[in-house]
């Protein structure tokens, strides 16, 4: 039983990865959006196992959070706000599909081979969610910088705050992960409201924030 | 007694809190101007009253000791003197239409909340709420930043909160890593988190996994700090924001990042097998202060020049507390005070003449020792006092410093005299450009209060003549708390 349930959790946060991987690829905008959510509700279900195997009833807060907040509203809000704004369906990328893949895989092996190495006393659950995490918040910190557009900077951003959620849930016992995760809720929240608030659309005509580097202060 | 040493610090918290929900409500500007100073100056007397009030135990959450209290009532002295230059700022800004009475209420909400959030960060003794505490405070700042909505505050905004967000999530990620060490050790649950009790047992902590989490923990905050690579958000919102927003970044927002770094190094140092962490932090320090110091040469923005100043300044104070030993840290402590409150008066008296010349372009600025005397001169002082030139404080710490990495590390005070030499020019010649010849820009007369300006200045100098020994005898009782 014990192999069982480190096994599913093993799944659940490899899948976290993979959908990161997806994340990654994606240059649709709606259709970065629904991977958005898959991701977090691949998370929400990580966090509900971990809650259940860890039998810490207060995780399934964070896993509700993950799963109504992350998964259905922000997608929708974001979906929303598109929309309105009118922003380009299609995100421009730094770099190619090809060399961003390379680019994850080889963050994917650091982060493997930084965690388990300085980690071989921690429990081997705990271990490899950290692992797995650390690999999700580079890919997001990946796809961060190779998009030139504010709502994919966004969706990278969320996704690597997913990552973080699950290294918060896999530390067994650790302290405030809900509180964490609230606090983390309202942060996302003021992001989104802000692409929305902040006009961007409005205000530079795009959400591309190569044009947004035009209006800087220093122009030389 | 320790109820009431209790009572100043619950008051700390409480009295930023409760002014900001009163502010949020009220509808007049004068009226919450006023209240904000008020507020401010109740949260200055708790802080010194934390002074003379027997401390309670460290708890699970709140923590005051030697190291905090210097902090708290750094923070909450500039937060009031802020506060009443905030006033006068706030009134022009109205006249000229760049603010209306509704943003002002959320304003004013928002600088009680920061307050908040910076106070909460130094008592905490849980690394997890003081991460909460940095969020929060990062939040309300960049709110405030955008506060004019014009296409650069919002960029400006913008980027902040972006790089200000990774820097958070990156520290976050640090400190699960450093329950993670903790947890076979002081064992699950809320302990984990507890600063006193992770030090307790920081020998027995896994070196290796504390390694791993201070360089996310030294990224994360340095990112707040202002650490170049790291730092460039730290420009445009200095540059863009309401200038008392400006003073309060550079003199404290940074300091709050710097004290988060400061509590992990003094964990990893009282574990023998961790990575020394001091050559991590003045190898970035000196990169911060070298790089700022040619950024500041082609500024052409007078904000963002003092911005960049920042960046140099807290290069030299991570990278004394990087050095360590009683005699570098104290180096560090006091510079960083005299840096807090010099370029503070800086951005209040910067923020002044802006407002009188109508732009902040350094080519359009000049004669300002002409047109206005009390700014002008404000101006030069400060800058005579953020260079280190004597007899100012910043003279004095710089010339610590600067001796004891002579007498330790030789090569790397080549670097940091040049360093400061390089920044020393830029400062003086844009200073030069504005303060002194033919004057151009507007002229009219303004309403500035210059009071809160002088007070800083005059401390700075105070403090570089004679440094009082209470003070003297508690940096240095401080600077051996950091190792």
């Amino acid at each position: 039983m014990q192999d069982l349930s480190f096994d599913i959790a093993h799944l659940l946060a490899g899948s976290l990865v993979l959908v990161s991987f997806m994340i990654l690829y994606q240059v649709r905008l709606y259709a970065l959006l629904n991977i958005y959510a898959l991701h977090a509700g691949v998370l929400a279900m990580s966090v509900a196992w971990q809650a259940s195997i860890q039998d810490a009833p207060h995780l399934y807060v964070t896993a509700a959070i993950a799963l109504i907040f992350k998964a259905i509203v922000i997608p929708v809000a974001l979906h929303r706000i598109i929309q309105k704004l009118g922003i380009h369906r299609h995100i421009e990328t730094v770099l190619g599909i090809g060399p961003t893949m390379l680019a994850g895989m080889g963050l994917v092996a650091l982060s493997m081979v930084v965690m388990l190495r300085v980690t071989p006393d921690v429990d081997p659950l705990a271990r490899e969610d950290l692992a797995f995490a650390l690999s999700v918040l580079l890919l997001g910190l990946l796809v961060m910088v190779t998009r030139r557009n504010a709502v994919g900077q966004v969706v990278g951003f969320l996704s690597l705050e997913n990552g973080l959620i699950l290294a918060a849930t896999g530390a067994r016992g650790m302290p405030l992960v809900v509180e964490i995760s609230v606090a983390f809720s309202i942060l996302i929240a003021f992001i989104v409201v802000g692409v929305f608030l902040f006009r961007i659309r409005e205000r530079f005509d795009t959400v591309d924030i190569a044009a947004l580097d035009e209006f800087r202060g220093e122009r030389r | 007694m320790t109820d009431l040493g209790f009572d100043s610090v619950t008051a700390v918290l409480a009295i930023p809190i409760a002014a900001a929900g009163l502010l949020a409500l009220l509808p007049g500007y004068r009226l919450s101007a006023r209240l904000n100073v008020l507020a401010s100056f109740l949260t200055l007397l708790a802080a010194l009253s934390l002074f003379v009030m027997e401390r309670p135990a460290p708890g699970s959450m709140l923590l005051v000791d030697d190291l905090n209290i210097v902090f708290i009532v750094l923070t909450t002295f500039v937060g009031f003197t802020t506060s009443i230059f905030s006033a006068s700022y706030i009134a022009h800004e109205l006249e000229t239409g760049r603010l209306t009475p509704d943003y002002l209420r959320f304003y004013h909400a928002m600088y009680q909340i920061m307050m908040f959030g910076m106070n909460l960060a130094f008592v905490s003794n849980n690394i997890g709420l003081i991460w909460v505490a940095v969020e929060l405070a990062t939040l309300t700042t960049v709110m405030m930043v955008g506060i004019y909505r014009t296409h650069e505050a919002l960029e400006a905004a913008w980027k902040y909160f972006i790089l200000g967000s990774v820097g958070i999530a990156l520290a976050l990620f640090g400190t699960i890593l450093v329950y993670m060490a903790a947890r076979p050790v002081i064992g699950e649950g809320q302990n984990g988190m507890v600063w006193t009790l992770l030090v307790e047992h920081a020998a027995q902590l896994d070196p290796a996994l504390l390694n791993v989490a201070f360089v996310f923990l030294l990224l994360g905050y340095g990112t707040k700090v202002g650490l170049a690579p790291l730092h460039a958000w730290l420009p445009d919102a200095h540059a863009e924001g309401p200038t008392p927003i400006s003073a309060v970044l550079s003199g404290l927002l940074l300091n709050v990042a710097l004290y988060a770094v400061l509590r992990f190094k003094i964990l990893l140092a009282a574990n023998p097998e961790a990575i020394a962490v001091g050559p991590l932090m003045m190898t970035m320090g000196l990169a911060s202060l070298v790089f700022a110091a040619f950024m500041l040469y082609r500024r052409r923005d007078i904000k963002r020049m003092f911005a960049y100043s920042s960046i140099e300044h807290m290069g030299i104070i991570v990278f004394a507390f990087g050095m360590g030993g009683p005699l570098a840290n104290f180096a560090g402590l006091l510079h960083m005070t005299m840096h807090s409150l010099t370029k503070s008066a800086i951005f209040y008296a910067v923020g002044h003449i802006a407002q009188v010349k109508g732009t902040q372009k350094i080519a359009e600025i000049r004669g300002l020792t002409e047109t206005h005397p009390a700014l002008g001169w404000a101006l030069v002082i400060g800058v005579a006092a953020i260079a280190g030139l004597p007899p100012f404080g910043i003279f004095m710490s710089e010339f610590l410093l600067v001796s004891t990495t002579f007498a330790r590390a030789p090569l790397l005070a080549v670097v940091l005299v040049a360093g400061l030499l390089i920044g020393f020019g830029a400062l003086f010649l844009h200073v030069i450009e504005v303060s002194f010849g033919e004057p151009r820009g507007g002229t009219a007369p303004v309403e500035a209060s210059i009071v809160p300006m002088y007070a800083h200045l005059a401390l700075v100098l105070a403090a570089g003549l004679f440094l009082p020994d209470p003070m003297v005898v508690w940096f240095r009782h401080v600077a051996l708390l950091l190792g």
